[in-house]
């Protein structure tokens, strides 16, 4: 009964149904079935309302007892069938609904793992949640309640018309006018009550705003006494809200009062003129009585049928969405090499099945495999990148990475060093140019193969709800106690997390809100060091780090890394000072390469910010 | 619980009476036109009278229109009540955060605080504005249809004592039994939910460690609990229709055999059983409406019950022990702090801190990753408690001033900054709503925000964009660092709020500081020994205790930790 009339329609209703009944199709059974029985159920209903005449002319009028008996046995039959039949169709509906709907979420979970991280840039997580939660919310109401309705009023409806329709044909015309008129206010009120909806929910989305706002600066606003400004603005808003969902409910809530006082005027229609008939002898007065009962119960299901209608739509257009969201292209995976773990076999690398911490690009070859080990050499060739085309971030960078090397990018908030390494593990394709991993074109390579062999700490720390060894073993999951506690010990997270009440058992909710920046900056990094992979990036992974413990946390990636390729971005020249080349970065472009003595004495942008003369912007 | 929440209704109450009135007053029309109707048959079209048909007909259309006055009328005042219930709550609710202190606020996530002053409080709108007029229907159904059918025929009416209390009890054991379910449902939907805006926010961890399939396979798990959670309470629930089914069957049933009888031994007529079967529907409907209401309550209170949890919620921190003072000068005593989040917390997060900062004082702070700093500094304006010793502020204990007028004399500018939409001045004037020109102009210089403000085309009128992202972190801190001196407070925090800004501008704004502002008193967090070096006392903080306290040079000589974050610093720029 909360249900509104979504003020969106669905716009291919075809290409809609189609991928619906790819979805319902494994059910079609199921969904004849519940017809089956919504029609046994609703033809119970019908026929014991028609078999009343008989039962009172050929057996109570006469005193025919047995007779009685027997009839309200059978009528009894009939009933218990078609409440038997309810039963039956609402239970599997919901069955079947929820299996259905899972299946939906789940596929849509599934495929929104593959979607390339442009789709998520694009798209708000508001906006990609309410397909999970309003969308398939509207989709499984339909099915769990319109379907069945749906068949159930048009059943009535249709029935009820051809009663009508059997007793009296002329009459009937005033009912079919009648309902003509209603379906036409239905019609008329749904287009407004959208309009007033569509109102309503743009002060809802204000207000949302405002209160999301307002909630994440809410310790902004104690420290600045602005608790009243904002609650003045709020009621404001709130006012607003509430008076334009007035009118929108008011609208709704008019619908069924004016159809049924439009079901009156039908109704006292109907009467005086069918009295007339019977008064001039072209009906007789029973089939006018019973003729009067059917009018007055063809108006609920015409209502009920509209409804259920304009809730299907709703539904409909839920769903388009969803398909909408499944449809979308995941990420491009053409590459065909992947890795594999190598040993030493008397100085020959060959492929082999447990880890040895030594990896092996794979590539099939006229039917032989083709190893080429993995050492991080990273090459950028004239590669030139932009997020939203005609604005280029990237042009014509030209940059390597010799294995075992450590690289820095130092600039300013746009210059373009997180995007760099984004492009590192194909988070984002390029436009011209190419990149190479170990000589190989990195298209090549499958990219689940790429990602695994190199490891990434971000500057926003993402955490799971789930204990501090569960989140560190992300990066790997087959990883022993031993191996968390050393990556732990790496990332100096160790001391603070045996501090913690339950140590490594200490569960973290909401992405780590209960510990420190730091803290949380730590296990991001234990969660790159346990993978101890042959490529790692550290962006701004220290940002909230005290230098003291960053240089703790170096030396001990610096062991774990040895020989291996770091890429390092940082704000904070400390961090990449002891960097084999730091790069820096302006507009896209590398401005100067050295390391960091050797930078000094370019006297360049490096120096200014060195000397304290220049701030990254 | 659900009367509490519709306490919240306040002046919207005479709106709700009022819709009951037209709700109750309508639904007599159901019983008055059948009434009407049996009129203009047995007398109008059985005694051949026009003219009394055509009164009746006339009599039928008045009640049409009366019954569409009050059903408009009963629609406009339950939208009236209900969505001013729902403004009520959502303004309690605000009401109540603004109160919260650090701690309530650390209770609840930015997304749930959100939800629940939203879409809960939406639920709960629409399920009265819509599920008033069904459930005031249903028992005036009730009544009347019982009274009239008692009165047609007692006897045969006894049916109805055997039909009723069975539905009602069959629909209270299941909108009963349903509830926990419904809520059980509700929290594996959270979950579903968790899972999803935890993955969808941490899409970079999960594509860069190839964890697509680890995470689809979570997501079956709670799915499919999901699926089993509401797949038995809808089941459940489902039962309502055939339950109804088969008592109002039944009383069908009944009413022809018993009536039946009664007809065969002359004791009732043929057109009174038919009265009866139509009353039996109106009553049985009645219930059913009921019920219906029941189970969408019952949904919606989950969302009520998360409303009331805002609202509910205990806040630790109040005006109680304020008298009426004002911060003079802005000297600090620590007197044997300790502190934990939470009292049954096993470790203490500050462990016995004294410290004693004059008025007009500069006062850094160093320490480690998690050594409490920010925490320490967050206890003066009381953002928390303490949990033993004391804070004074000129000899006097926080507690005892106004919270108001304590957060005025001490600004705080926060590691974790928000800027809001609007415009820059717009932002500025959070530190005092009516400053003047020249007083913004004089914080910005002070702040060195005057030298990039000058250079945007639309200066202090840019457009700041949610959170502040149109300037650069370095920009965004002068920003706030300014924002906090145009509240002219005695003490100044800046919790590591130059970290972004080139060390040249730092020391400018340094100079600012101690040169305009010389009588404010001025803590400063920070990461950089150059930011605090020239302060008048540095703290060394190790693992929420004193490692130290001194000047640069004092330390410098004496203490290991500060000689190791100052060598780790050295040799990279004097950052």
């Amino acid at each position: 009964m909360a249900r509104y009339i979504g003020y969106k329609r669905p716009k291919d209703i075809g290409r809609t149904l189609r991928y619906l009944i790819r979805y319902l199709g494994g059910h079609k059974w199921m969904f004849l079935f519940v017809a089956v029985l919504v029609l046994i159920s609703t033809g119970a209903n019908i026929m014991g309302t028609y078999l009343l005449k008989p039962v009172i002319n050929r057996f109570i009028l006469p005193g025919d007892v047995t007779g009685l008996l027997k009839a309200v046995t059978g009528m009894g039959l009939l009933y218990f069938v078609g409440a038997f039949a309810t039963f039956g169709y609402n239970q599997l509906m919901v069955k079947t609904a929820q299996k259905v709907i899972k299946e939906i979420r789940q596929d849509l979970f599934a495929h929104v793992q593959k979607l390339p991280l442009k789709y998520f840039d694009a798209h708000t997580h508001g906006e990609l949640m309410s397909r999970f939660t309003n969308d398939v919310d509207t989709v499984q109401e339909a099915m769990n309640n319109s379907f069945a309705m749906l068949i159930q009023s048009f059943l009535m409806l249709t029935g009820t018309i051809t009663m009508m329709l059997v007793l009296s044909v002329r009459l009937t015309l005033i009912v079919v006018v009648f309902l003509l008129l209603m379906a036409a206010f239905i019609k008329f009120n749904g287009s407004h009550s959208r309009k007033y909806f569509q109102r309503q929910q743009e002060e809802i989305g204000k207000i949302n705003g405002f209160v999301e706002e307002m909630a994440a600066g809410q310790k902004v606003e104690k420290v600045f006494n602005h608790e009243k400004v904002d609650f003045e603005r709020f009621c404001e808003m709130n006012e607003a809200l509430r008076k334009e969902s007035t009118n929108a409910l008011t609208f709704a809530g008019m619908m069924v009062p004016t159809i049924v006082s439009l079901s009156y005027v039908n109704y006292a229609v109907s009467a005086c003129v069918g009295g007339l008939f019977t008064l001039s002898g072209m009906l007789d007065i029973g089939s006018l009585a019973s003729y009067l009962v059917y009018v007055r119960q063809s108006a609920m299901p015409m209502n009920q049928f509209t409804q259920q209608v304009n809730f299907l739509l709703a539904a409909l257009s839920g769903a388009e969405r969803i398909f909408d969201m499944m449809d979308e292209e995941p990420e491009i995976d053409e590459g065909d090499i992947t890795l594999c773990n190598v040993e030493n076999r008397d100085g020959k690398w060959v492929e082999c099945e447990q880890k040895t911490g030594n990896y092996a690009w794979r590539e099939v070859k006229d039917g032989r495999a083709v190893l080429t080990l993995l050492k991080g050499d990273v090459r950028f060739h004239d590669v030139e990148f932009s997020y939203v085309r005609g604005k280029k971030i990237l042009n014509g960078i030209s940059l390597y990475a010799k294995p075992g090397q450590k690289i820095a990018f130092v600039g300013s908030t746009g210059a373009g060093k997180t995007t760099i390494v984004n492009l590192v593990n194909r988070f984002y394709e390029i436009d011209a140019g190419t990149i190479t991993y170990d000589g190989i074109d990195i298209r090549r390579i499958r990219k689940d193969d790429l990602r695994r062999s190199m490891a990434m700490v971000i500057q926003d720390t993402h955490l799971f709800t789930g204990t501090i060894a569960e989140n560190i073993r992300y990066g790997k999951p087959d990883a022993t106690e031993e191996d968390i506690r050393e990556a732990a010990r790496v990332a100096n997270a160790d001391s603070f997390i045996r501090r913690l009440p339950q140590g490594y058992d200490t569960m973290i909710y909401g992405d780590g809100s209960n510990l420190s920046q730091g803290q949380r900056q730590l296990l991001a990094i234990a969660r790159a060091a346990v993978v101890k992979p042959p490529v790692l990036v550290l962006d701004e992974a220290t940002s909230s780090i005290d230098t003291r413990t960053e240089r703790l946390i170096e030396k001990g990636m610096d062991a774990i890394m040895e020989g291996r390729t770091v890429f390092v971005i940082a704000h904070r020249l400390s961090t990449v000072r002891n960097s084999k080349a730091i790069m820096v970065l302006e507009k896209g472009e590398v401005i100067e390469r050295g390391d960091h003595d050797e930078l000094l004495q370019q006297k360049g942008r490096y120096y200014q910010l060195y000397t304290g003369q220049f701030e990254l912007e | 619980m659900l009367r509490r929440i519709f306490s919240y209704m306040h002046q919207y109450k005479i709106y709700a009476v009022l819709a009951v009135f037209c709700v109750a007053a309508e639904s007599i029309f159901e019983l008055i036109v059948p009434v009407i109707m049996a009129d203009l048959i047995d007398v109008g079209v059985a005694g051949q009278d026009r003219q009394y048909i055509y009164a009746k007909g006339i009599q039928m259309g008045v009640c049409a229109i009366l019954a569409l006055i009050l059903g408009v009328g009963s629609a406009r005042f339950s939208a009236l009540a209900g969505q001013g219930l729902g403004a009520e709550l959502r303004k309690a609710e605000y009401e109540r955060l603004q109160a919260y202190s650090f701690s309530n606020i650390d209770h609840f996530r930015v997304s749930s605080i959100v939800t629940r002053l939203t879409s809960d409080v939406t639920n709960i709108q629409n399920s009265v504005s819509t599920g008033l007029r069904p459930f005031c229907r249903g028992p005036v159904m009730l009544v009347s249809a019982t009274v009239v059918a008692f009165t047609m025929n007692a006897r045969l009416a006894l049916v109805f004592l055997v039909a009723l209390p069975t539905l009602a009890v069959l629909l209270f054991l299941i909108v009963k039994n349903v509830r926990p379910l419904y809520s059980k449902m509700q929290n594996a939907i959270d979950l579903v939910n968790r899972i999803i805006q935890e993955n969808l926010t941490a899409i970079r961890v999960v594509k860069a460690y190839v964890r697509g399939d680890y995470e689809t396979a979570k997501f079956e798990e709670v799915n499919l609990n999901l699926k089993s959670q509401s797949e038995k309470a809808f089941r459940l629930a489902a039962l309502n229709m055939p339950a109804m089914q088969i008592v109002m069957y039944g009383t069908i049933l009944g009413l022809i055999w018993f009536g039946g009888r009664m007809i065969q031994n002359g004791e009732m007529q043929v057109g009174e059983l038919t009265g009866f079967l139509s009353y039996v529907m109106q009553i049985l409907n009645s219930l059913m409406m009921i019920s219906n209401v029941f189970l969408m309550m019952t949904r919606s209170m989950a969302s009520g019950s998360r409303i009331l949890e805002i609202i509910d919620e205990k806040i630790d921190i109040t005006d109680q022990d304020a008298k009426d003072l004002e911060v003079k000068k802005g000297s600090i005593e620590f007197d044997h702090v300790s502190f934990k989040y939470k009292k049954d917390a096993e470790e203490e997060v500050l462990t016995d801190i004294t410290l004693n900062i004059p008025a007009g004082s500069t006062f850094g702070i160093v320490g480690q990753t998690g050594s409490a700093k920010t925490t320490l500094v967050q206890l003066i304006p009381r953002l928390y408690d303490v949990t033993k010793g004391e804070i004074r502020i000129d000899g006097i204990p926080v507690k005892n001033y106004p919270l108001e007028h304590l957060r005025d004399a001490i600004a705080v500018v926060l590691q974790k900054n928000t800027l809001f939409s609007g415009s820059m001045i717009d932002n500025l004037r959070w530190g005092k709503e009516d400053a003047s020109m020249e007083e913004i102009r004089e914080a910005c210089r002070i702040s060195c925000a005057d030298e990039f403000i000058d250079r945007l085309s639309d200066g202090y009128d840019t457009e700041m964009g949610q959170g502040g992202v149109n300037v650069s972190g370095g920009q965004k801190q002068r920003l706030c660092i300014a924002r906090a001196i145009l509240k002219e407070p005695k003490v100044l925090i800046l919790d590591d709020s130059t970290s972004a800004v080139d060390t040249a501008t730092e020391a400018k704004i340094r100079e600012m500081l101690a040169s305009r502002l010389p009588d404010m008193t001025k803590i400063i967090i920070a990461q950089r020994i150059s930011s605090v070096r020239h302060a008048d006392q540095i703290l060394i903080l190790d693992d929420g205790k004193i490692a130290d306290i001194g000047t640069h040079e004092e330390l410098l000589r004496r203490s290991p930790i500060y000689q190791e974050i100052y060598e780790s610093q050295k040799e990279g720029a004097q950052l």
